[in-house]
């Protein structure tokens, strides 16, 4: 057994071996290779990258296609894009959670090559998880659309690669498109970044076209790990999940020494310690156990954890009985910047909730949650996520995969509130915010933001910066036609729809990259909605005491038009304080009646009953007011008209 | 020993019209003298097949309606009425009510004599208003003048039971020129009027106009100009002699129409012809409304119709509140109790004295009734009966 394992190691079968899932009871166990045996895969021979790049500058296309190319998969069995697991994912042509795969590629100079393809969130508010992600890597693909040339997030994200030292292979993407112009995102790339690109690979991912150039240039350009067998077990979590049967697995880079079954490890940040049950690396979607995970490789662990709680993306990973002597730098704690409220739109459903709260959690360690209750809405939780589009996937997902109707309030940012007595507070609900008497003053959270443009848009997105408040930096010409603009904006101003105002008033030229910059002192109010004269806590939102009379403005009319006219006249006003500084009045209902009713007309008459019945099963009252869901919502877009 | 047999109402479609309505989203089509023939055989054979429907049902009323039926020739018409009489072992003389629509535009003297001579005891005319701008604007084919020498005509004939159709909240209708049509109406006192308030509906050339977003949908009247023309119908009506007893109906003592009472009072009803609506054993079908189809299924029950929905106890119960509510009369706890053996308190209680309270039902002993004011929210109270 132990002569067949070693007798295979150096054959393709055996490095193939680890893509394929094998089932317990298969002859593949034979050649598994026994624990304590000296086989050591060769770190020279191994790759471990990322692929970044702007939003849909193809990204998963190529990804897809080294997969296909290298043989894991055949093109019929590939489903378009591999490596987007979820629904939403696809949908969204965007990856929320990195994925990784193990593939084996035989190269022009004969050898066989392990490739660890580590695909990275596309988002800015899973910064955090990219940068761990590239901290796993020594390369990384840069992809530029060879129309688009670079934009913000391709700088953000190379910059982000070079902060890691790691070697970065830029590849010329979509040159099938007719608008496509390689040598000039070529000098582009040279100019503004100064990467050399005269190996750059020029392909289409889309349509297959010399993804054999990316392969080789990987292997040629990208240095293989160095880490030392006979030190201590030290590896980096870029990622956990957590699976119904196995407990959390842990996605990780070995950096040095080695790690296998029996193997106790540590948390290096979390303290929790346990017992490795397996390990492995990954095919497509695919587990595939190992013996033993060494220096350089990137694949699995599951300890019998319980909590991806305890398995801290970042965290160092460690042999307890054998700690290495420092963690890896670089590990933060990850915490949300965007709260809302979210309560089930049925309140009996609060369980029901509760449960499909846990479950997300168990598997994206920043979803934070805890009860709350509101007077308009009944039992729900105050939920804290990375950023808007974080918030807007667990939304959907309760919706879709936990089949729950959501109610969300207005999202809001962390505000600090220093009381006269001294005492700071952090105020993630409006609700909870101290009376103004007691109140010395607030800070609210900035961002720094680079907005790479059109030249043409300058003016609107400057326009569009200043009405949200937002402190010029400067901007610097990319070449001739297209411009970085750098600004501080308050985090609050761009949670709601700024990427979408963006998009709108450069026609979809803008893109866009922040980071947090830290906390400013800021004339900030409450504002109160009162629907006929009772406050509508979960409507209150903290907003700039120079745009509350807009946005007050603003809600009462959007107000009017979502609630439905009752037999009584309903004002919608919007107040600081006791202070009226908006309103807008709904109408009584003065006429709702079907003049005819007869034999033909019941039936339809029915359905239309039904649906005024139904319609009002999707309210809530307030007072003796009905207010629709969808009206909680829509105070959320309040500049799209 | 008989067992006592349902009573049932027959509707028949005829879905013909001269011209189409601006306003009107009804089945009705202009067609040749050839297909209303085809039509009719067709409607014979339909008749023809639901022939058993006597073991268990006795006609009480007929309802000929449209489009207009008097577009038809007489000789198909007596075609018709005749299989009716063959098919239900009944003389039209004997029923308890046989209404013929008609429109002002499409009957003469000679006609009238027919009409009376089949059999046909009450007659509907849709005269909509009395003055010629509105009817043309409507898009109805006759005048004010054609509707009163044909209404003098069936007078003259003998025809001792006719209602008027008027339309109420028409665009840029002021409430003294409603009055008027209505006074004039009143003053012509006919046994029976219905005034409908107009509904822009979609797919008539009116909702291009006048529907939501409509170029012209300002020129409608406002809901409080709506309700005030309502209000003043039942009012200057009352001077006259009328009283309302249904939303939209009103009638001199004894003149109510008793085979539309009959739809909100939850008896059976068999429709004939093109997308017919029946009310069978608690199921409601429709006929099939596609003209050719109906043409070649009309025999063939399978074919010719879709179960629409098979009520519930529940669907009974909300539809006998409220189908019954549309009556002034409302609705009796006595009966609710005798039909589904639990009390209308048991069921609707909260709603009930919710809506008491409100102000938009009123309960006095046995029966629940609308206000003035649950009526102009009628939608609103009844979804409240939604089980």
């Amino acid at each position: 057994m132990y002569t067949s394992a070693k007798a295979a190691l150096g054959t393709y079968t055996n490095l193939a071996a680890g893509c394929k899932v094998l089932p317990e009871d298969s002859e593949y166990i034979e050649i598994r290779i026994d624990k304590g045996a000296n086989i050591v895969i060769e770190q020279s021979k191994i790759r471990n990258f990322c692929i970044v790049a702007h939003i849909d500058h193809g990204k998963s296309t190529l990804a897809d296609r080294i997969i296909e190319k290298t043989g894991l998969l055949t093109s019929r069995e590939m489903q378009a894009q591999v490596l987007d697991n979820m629904d939403l994912e696809r949908e969204r042509g965007i990856t929320i959670k990195a994925q990784t795969v193990r593939i084996v590629y035989k190269a022009k100079d004969g050898e066989e090559y392990i490739f660890n393809l580590i695909d990275t969130p596309g988002h800015v508010d899973f910064n955090y998880e990219v940068s761990r992600s590239l901290a796993a890597c020594e390369g990384a693909i840069l992809i530029v659309d060879a129309a688009q040339g670079i934009e913000a997030q391709t700088l953000a994200n190379c910059y982000l690669a070079l902060d890691h030292d790691l070697e970065i292979l830029p590849v010329i993407n979509k040159i099938d498109l007719p608008s496509a112009d390689p040598e000039r995102v070529k000098a582009e790339i040279e100019d503004v970044i100064g990467l050399d690109t005269e190996f750059a690979p020029l392909i289409s991912a889309k349509q297959g076209l010399n993804i054999e150039d990316v392969l080789e240039q990987i292997v040629a350009q990208i240095p293989a790990p160095s880490g030392k067998l006979d030190s201590p077990f030290k590896a980096l979590i870029f990622d956990s999940l957590y699976d119904a049967y196995k407990g959390v697995i842990v996605f990780c880079r070995v950096f040095d020494g080695r790690v296998g079954k029996g193997t106790k490890i540590r948390m290096m940040a979390t303290k929790a310690e346990a017992e490795v049950v397996e390990v492995g690396t990954f095919g497509a979607g695919q587990f595939i156990p190992c013996e033993e995970l060494t220096a350089g490789m990137v694949g699995y662990i599951t300890a019998s954890l319980k909590n991806v709680k305890d398995t801290r993306v970042g965290d160092t990973i460690t042999n307890a009985k054998n700690p290495c002597e420092a963690p890896l730098p670089g590990y933060k704690k990850v915490n949300p910047m965007v709260y809302c409220g979210m309560y089930p739109a049925d309140g009996a459903k609060y369980p029901d909730l509760r449960d499909a709260l846990e479950k997300l959690q168990l598997n994206d360690a920043s979803l934070q949650f805890e009860p709350e209750t509101s007077i308009a809405l009944g039992f729900g939780f105050r939920c804290g996520f990375l950023g808007l589009l974080h918030l807007e996937i667990i939304q959907e997902r309760l919706e879709r995969e936990y089949n729950l109707d959501i109610v969300t309030t207005a999202p809001s940012v962390i505000y600090q509130v220093y009381k006269t007595d001294g005492e700071m507070l952090e105020i993630t609900n409006p609700s909870n915010l101290p009376d103004p008497s007691v109140i010395d003053h607030m800070k609210e959270p900035i961002v720094s933001a680079e907005i790479m443009v059109t030249t043409e848009f300058v003016g609107p997105i400057m326009t569009l910066c200043q009405e949200r408040r937002g402190v010029y930096l400067g901007m610097e010409y990319i070449e001739t036609t297209r411009a970085l603009l750098k600004y501080d904006l308050p985090l609050n101003e761009i949670i709601y729809d700024f990427f979408d105002a963006l998009k709108s008033r450069s026609r979809g030229y803008a893109s866009f990259d922040y980071e947090m910059k830290g906390y400013v002192p800021s004339e900030l109010v409450k504002l109160d909605i009162l629907i006929n004269k009772e406050e509508v806590d979960a409507l209150s939102f903290i907003v700039h005491a120079e745009t509350a009379y807009e946005r007050g403005r603003k809600m009462c009319e959007k107000l009017k038009k979502e609630i439905p006219r009752h037999l009584f006249e309903i004002p919608v006003q919007a107040a600081i304080g006791s202070k009226v500084i908006a309103r807008e009045t709904v109408k009584a209902m003065r006429k709702d009646v079907l003049a005819k009713c007869y034999g033909g007309d019941i039936s339809r008459k029915k359905k239309l009953l039904e649906k005024q019945k139904e319609g009002k099963k999707r309210m809530r009252q307030v007072g003796n007011v009905e207010i629709p869901q969808q009206a909680f919502m829509s105070v959320l877009k309040l500049d799209e008209e | 020993m008989r067992n006592k047999k349902s009573p049932l109402g027959l509707y028949i479609h005829i879905p013909f019209c001269v011209k189409k309505c601006a306003y009107c989203d009804f089945l009705s089509m202009k067609a040749s003298g050839e297909i209303q023939k085809q039509y009719v055989d067709a409607l014979i054979s339909e008749l023809d097949s639901v022939r058993t429907i006597t073991n268990s049902y006795e006609l009480q009323t007929i309802y000929l309606g449209g489009g207009t039926p008097s577009v038809l020739d007489i000789n198909l018409l007596w075609k018709i009425l005749e299989k009716v009489q063959n098919v239900f072992l009944i003389d039209l003389s004997r029923m308890k009510e046989v209404t013929l629509e008609v429109n002002p535009g499409t009957v003469s003297m000679e006609k009238w004599k027919e009409y009376h001579k089949m059999g046909i005891q009450r007659i509907s005319m849709g005269v909509q208003s009395t003055h010629n701008d509105e009817l043309e604007l409507l898009g109805r084919i006759h005048t004010y003048e054609q509707f009163l020498e044909n209404y003098y005509g069936a007078r003259e004939t003998g025809f001792a039971n006719i209602s008027i159709d008027l339309m109420s909240a028409l665009p840029n209708q002021s409430l003294d020129k409603y009055r008027i049509s209505l006074e004039r109406i009143a003053k012509l006192s006919p046994e029976h009027i219905s005034s409908y308030s107009l509904i822009v509906e979609e797919n008539t050339p009116f909702w291009a106009l006048y529907g939501e977003n409509g170029r012209k949908e300002k020129e409608l009247p406002t809901e409080e100009m709506d309700r005030a023309m309502y209000k003043a119908t039942k009012e200057i009506l009352s001077l006259y002699g009328y009283q309302r007893y249904e939303i939209s109906n009103y009638a001199k003592a004894g003149y109510e129409s008793i085979h539309n009472s009959s739809y909100w009072m939850g008896v059976p009803y068999l429709g004939v012809g093109l997308g017919a609506s029946s009310y069978l054993e608690n199921n409601r079908y429709q006929n099939r409304s596609d003209m050719q189809g109906y043409l070649k299924y009309a025999a063939d029950t399978e074919k010719r119709r879709n179960l629409v929905e098979a009520l519930t106890k529940e669907d009974q119960m909300s539809e006998f509140m409220f189908l019954g509510l549309r009556r002034m009369c409302g609705v009796s706890q006595t009966d609710f109790m005798k039909a589904f053996g639990q009390t209308m308190e048991q069921i609707f209680g909260e709603v009930l004295h919710k809506m008491e309270k409100e102000k938009l039902l009123e309960i006095k002993d046995d029966r629940v009734f609308l206000t003035d004011k649950g009526i102009d929210v009628s939608n609103y109270v009844f979804s409240e009966f939604w089980l």
